[in-house]
C-alpha cells in the first residue's frame, strides 16, 4: 500500500507518451483539455509543446529534417500539401472506420476539403478561420446604409459615401497592403483559376483575376483604403474606434479582441457581416482557413495519436475549446450545441462558412501567395503598372513551379 | 615520407574541430549549391537534381537578388562610412585631454554594443513611429512633416542605418581609442612647437599614425555590414516593398522559409565571393598608397 502511494510502480516509465505540438495561444490552452483525455485513456500521457506562430512552419520542417517530429501536430491547413509532398504525415481515411468517416460529414465541407490532397484525407480541422467584414454600424448608417453591403456595387457605394461623409484623413476600409488574402478572395469570388494546366503555370492575366485585381487597386486609387501595411497601424482597435477606417476584413479571433479592446462608446456600434459578392449569390466566397491536426508518419503511437485527434475534434471538446479560446468550432453539431448562431456577430461566420473555398492545394502555394502580396503592394504603391505587375507575377510563379512541372513530367 | 613539423601536432587539437564543424559543412554547402535541393528533395532524395551552375545563373536573373544586393551595398557604403566616421569622432572626443570622466563616457558609448538587438529594435520602433514617435515629434519643432520611417520604402533603409550605427559605433570607438593611445605624445608636442594647429595635427599626425587601425576597422566593419541580417529581420522583415531586404535575409528566407537549400547555398557563396573581393580590393588599395 505504502509502496503504491509512493509510486514505486514506476508508472511514468511504462506510460505511453504522446507528444502534441500546438501553435500560439491554443498551445497553452489545449493543456487544460489534457487531464480529461488522460483520464479516459489510463496509461497514456500527453506532452504538449507550445510553438509560436512565427516559428511554427520552420520548426516543423526542421523537426522533419532532423527526424524529431512529434506524434500529433497542429498545422495551418494551407501547409498540408507541403507536408504531403514531404511524405511527413499519415493518411487519416485509411485509419478510420466507415462509421467514423460518416461522422466527418459533420465538419463544414469547405473546411474539411482543405485537408484533402488528391482525394486522400491527411488532417482533421481543429478550428476554423475565415475572413469577413467587420464594420461600424453607426458610420455606415449615417452614410445612408442601414444594411451591410451584399454585392460589390453597393459595397463600393457605401465606401464612397463613408469617405464623402468623413472626409480626408479617414478611410472607408483597411486592407493592409502587404497581405495576399484580399486580392485572392476577390479573384476566387469571380471563379478565377489562379494556376492553369494542373497548377503548373501562373494564370494571373486571366480575365477574372484582372477584374479582381483592378477592383482591389481601385479601392486605393479612390483613397477608400489607406496604402499602409499592417505594422504601420500602431493600434488597430484605437483607429477603428476613431473612425480612421470603418470596415476591416478579418477573422474570428478579432471578435474577442474587439470586445475586449474597443472603448465602451463603440461597443454597440460594430457588427460583422459575410463578404459581399460580385453577383447575385450571397454571401461572396471567402477563404477556407483554419488549423488542422495531423499524425506524423514517424510517430510510434499512431493509434493513440488518432485517439487524441478524435478527442480534440469531438463536438464536446470543440465547445469547451471555443469557451476557452473563442476559436470557432469546425463541426456543425458543436455550433448548434453551443447555440452559437444566436450570437449575431458569430452568426455571420456561420453564414460565411457555408461559402468558403481554398486556394490551389500545392506545396508551393505559400510562396506564390507571398509573390501575390509583393506585386499587389508594388502596384498599390504605383511602382509598377497593373499590367506589368501581373506579367511579372506570372513570370515568377512559372519559375517557382518549374520543379512541379518536372516532377509531373517524369511521373508520367 | 617527410617529417610532419611539430607545430602541426600542437595546432591539431584546434584545427580538428574547425575542419570538422566548419570545413566539412562549408564543403557540404558548396556541393548543395550545385543541386536544386528543396522541399521535394527533402521528402524523397530521388527528386534531387544536380543543376550545375544553374542556381548561380538563376540568381543573376532574379530581380529579388539584385534588389537585395543593391540594398546591402547601400547599407555597406553609407552605413559603413558613417559608422567609421562616427566611431572616430567619438574616440577623438572621449580621448581628448580636456575630457573628464573618460571611463564613464567610454562605458556609455559602449553600452548599445552589448545590449540585446531585439530590445533595441523594439525601442527604436517606438522612436520611429510615424504618428507617436519621438523622432517625428522632434522634427515637428523644425516644421518638418512627419516621416513614415519604417513604412516608406525611401526611408526604411536610412532608418535601419541610423539604428545600426548607434548600436555598433561603440565597438570601433574602443579600437580607435587604443590606436590613438599608441601615438606617442612627443609627436604632438613637436608639432605644437612647429606651430601646427589642431587640424594640421589631426591631418598629418593622427590620421597617418592611425592607418593600420583604420584598415582593421574598415575591414571588420565592411565584412560585418555585408552580413546585415538581424536589424531588418526584427524591424521590418525586409519590407516595405523589399526596401530593406539584405542578401543574408534573402538567403535566410530562401533557405529556411521556403526550404530552397540549393538556391540559398548559392546565395551564400556569392556573398562570400563578394566580401572576399571587397576585402582584397581594400588591402590592395592600402598597400598601394
Amino acid at each position: 500500500m505504502v509502496c503504491h502511494l509512493s509510486g514505486c510502480r514506476d508508472a511514468a516509465s511504462r506510460d505511453v507518451l504522446v507528444e502534441l505540438w500546438a501553435v500560439g495561444r491554443e498551445g497553452e490552452i489545449v493543456q487544460q483539455l489534457m487531464p480529461e483525455f488522460e483520464r479516459r485513456h489510463p496509461g497514456v500521457r500527453v506532452k504538449v509543446q507550445q510553438v509560436p506562430w512565427t516559428a511554427a512552419h520552420e520548426k516543423l520542417l526542421t523537426a522533419y529534417a532532423g527526424d524529431a517530429m512529434p506524434d500529433v501536430f497542429q498545422l495551418g491547413n494551407t501547409w498540408i500539401p507541403e507536408f504531403v509532398a514531404l511524405n511527413a504525415i499519415d493518411r487519416l481515411d485509411e485509419r478510420t472506420s466507415r462509421a467514423e468517416r460518416a461522422g466527418f460529414d459533420d465538419f463544414f465541407p469547405g473546411i474539411l476539403e482543405t485537408n484533402r490532397v488528391q482525394a486522400a484525407l491527411y488532417g482533421l480541422p481543429w478550428y476554423v478561420d475565415t475572413r469577413l467584414l467587420f464594420y461600424r454600424k453607426d458610420i455606415l448608417a449615417a452614410a445612408g446604409h442601414a444594411e451591410p453591403p451584399r454585392n460589390w456595387d453597393t459595397w463600393l457605394q457605401a465606401m464612397e459615401h463613408i469617405k464623402q461623409r468623413l472626409g480626408s484623413g479617414h478611410y472607408a476600409i483597411l486592407l493592409p497592403i502587404n497581405e495576399w488574402q484580399m486580392p485572392v478572395i476577390l479573384a476566387l469570388q469571380l471563379n478565377a483559376e489562379l494556376l492553369r494546366d494542373n497548377a503548373c503555370y501562373g494564370n494571373f492575366r486571366s480575365a477574372a483575376f484582372r477584374r479582381a485585381f483592378s477592383f482591389y487597386l481601385e479601392l486605393f486609387r479612390r483613397q477608400l483604403a489607406p496604402a499602409v501595411g499592417e505594422t504601420q497601424i500602431a493600434n488597430l482597435y484605437q483607429e477603428f474606434a476613431n473612425g480612421y477606417f470603418s470596415m476591416y476584413v478579418t477573422g474570428p479571433w478579432n471578435i474577442g479582441e474587439f470586445s475586449r479592446r474597443l472603448p465602451d462608446s463603440v461597443q454597440d456600434a460594430w457588427a460583422t457581416a459575410p463578404l459581399p459578392s460580385p453577383d447575385e449569390r450571397y454571401p461572396g466566397l471567402s477563404l477556407a482557413g483554419g488549423a488542422s491536426l495531423a499524425i506524423a508518419r514517424t510517430s510510434r503511437h499512431k493509434e493513440m495519436a488518432w485517439r487524441l485527434i478524435e478527442y480534440l475534434t469531438a463536438p464536446e471538446q470543440q465547445l469547451k475549446f471555443y469557451q476557452l479560446t473563442g476559436d470557432l468550432p469546425t463541426r456543425r453539431t458543436a455550433w448548434q450545441d453551443a447555440a452559437l448562431p444566436a450570437n449575431a456577430r458569430v452568426k455571420a461566420f456561420w453564414t460565411q462558412l457555408q461559402a468558403v473555398a481554398s486556394p490551389p492545394k500545392i506545396p508551393e502555394w505559400e510562396r506564390i501567395a507571398s509573390k501575390i502580396a509583393h506585386y499587389a503592394e508594388r502596384a498599390v504603391r504605383g511602382d509598377v503598372s497593373e499590367e506589368e505587375a501581373l506579367r511579372r507575377l506570372d513570370e515568377e510563379v512559372d519559375r517557382i513551379l518549374e520543379k512541379r512541372r518536372w516532377l509531373l513530367q517524369t511521373a508520367q | 615520407m617527410r617529417r610532419i613539423p611539430p607545430a602541426f601536432w600542437f595546432l591539431a587539437p584546434a584545427l580538428l574541430p574547425i575542419a570538422l564543424f566548419f570545413g566539412v559543412p562549408v564543403i557540404g554547402a558548396l556541393g548543395l549549391s550545385f543541386t536544386d535541393f528543396d522541399i521535394y528533395a527533402l521528402g524523397d532524395s530521388s527528386r534531387l537534381r544536380v543543376v550545375g551552375a544553374g542556381n548561380y545563373g538563376r540568381l543573376l536573373e532574379d530581380p529579388l537578388f539584385w534588389t537585395a544586393l543593391r540594398n546591402t551595398l547601400y547599407f555597406v557604403l553609407l552605413g559603413g562610412v558613417l559608422s567609421v566616421a562616427v566611431s572616430l569622432g567619438a574616440a577623438l572626443l572621449v580621448n581628448h585631454r580636456r575630457v573628464r570622466c573618460k571611463g564613464f563616457f567610454r562605458s556609455v558609448y559602449f553600452m548599445p554594443v552589448v545590449t540585446t538587438l531585439v530590445a533595441v529594435a523594439v525601442v527604436w520602433r517606438y522612436l520611429y513611429h510615424p504618428r507617436y514617435g519621438l523622432l517625428n515629434y522632434a522634427l515637428g519643432f523644425f516644421g518638418i512633416d512627419p516621416i513614415d520611417w519604417l513604412g516608406d520604402p525611401r526611408w526604411a533603409m536610412p532608418a535601419i542605418i541610423l539604428m545600426a550605427i548607434w548600436k555598433n559605433f561603440g565597438f570601433n570607438m574602443i579600437i580607435f581609442i587604443a590606436g590613438l593611445q599608441n601615438i606617442p605624445e612627443r609627436l604632438y608636442e613637436a608639432a605644437t612647437l612647429d606651430g601646427a594647429n589642431g587640424w594640421q595635427q589631426f591631418r598629418y599626425i593622427t590620421l597617418p599614425m592611425l592607418a593600420p587601425t583604420f584598415l582593421f576597422v574598415a575591414l571588420i566593419t565592411m565584412i560585418g555590414y555585408f552580413q546585415l541580417f538581424a536589424e531588418p529581420y526584427v524591424m521590418t522583415q525586409g519590407g516595405p516593398s523589399n526596401s530593406t531586404l539584405s542578401v543574408v535575409l534573402l538567403m535566410y528566407q530562401e533557405g529556411f522559409r521556403w526550404w530552397n537549400m540549393g538556391y540559398a547555398a548559392a546565395v551564400a557563396f556569392v556573398l562570400f565571393a563578394l566580401i572576399l573581393a571587397a576585402s582584397l580590393l581594400q588591402l590592395r588599395l592600402r598597400s598601394a598608397s
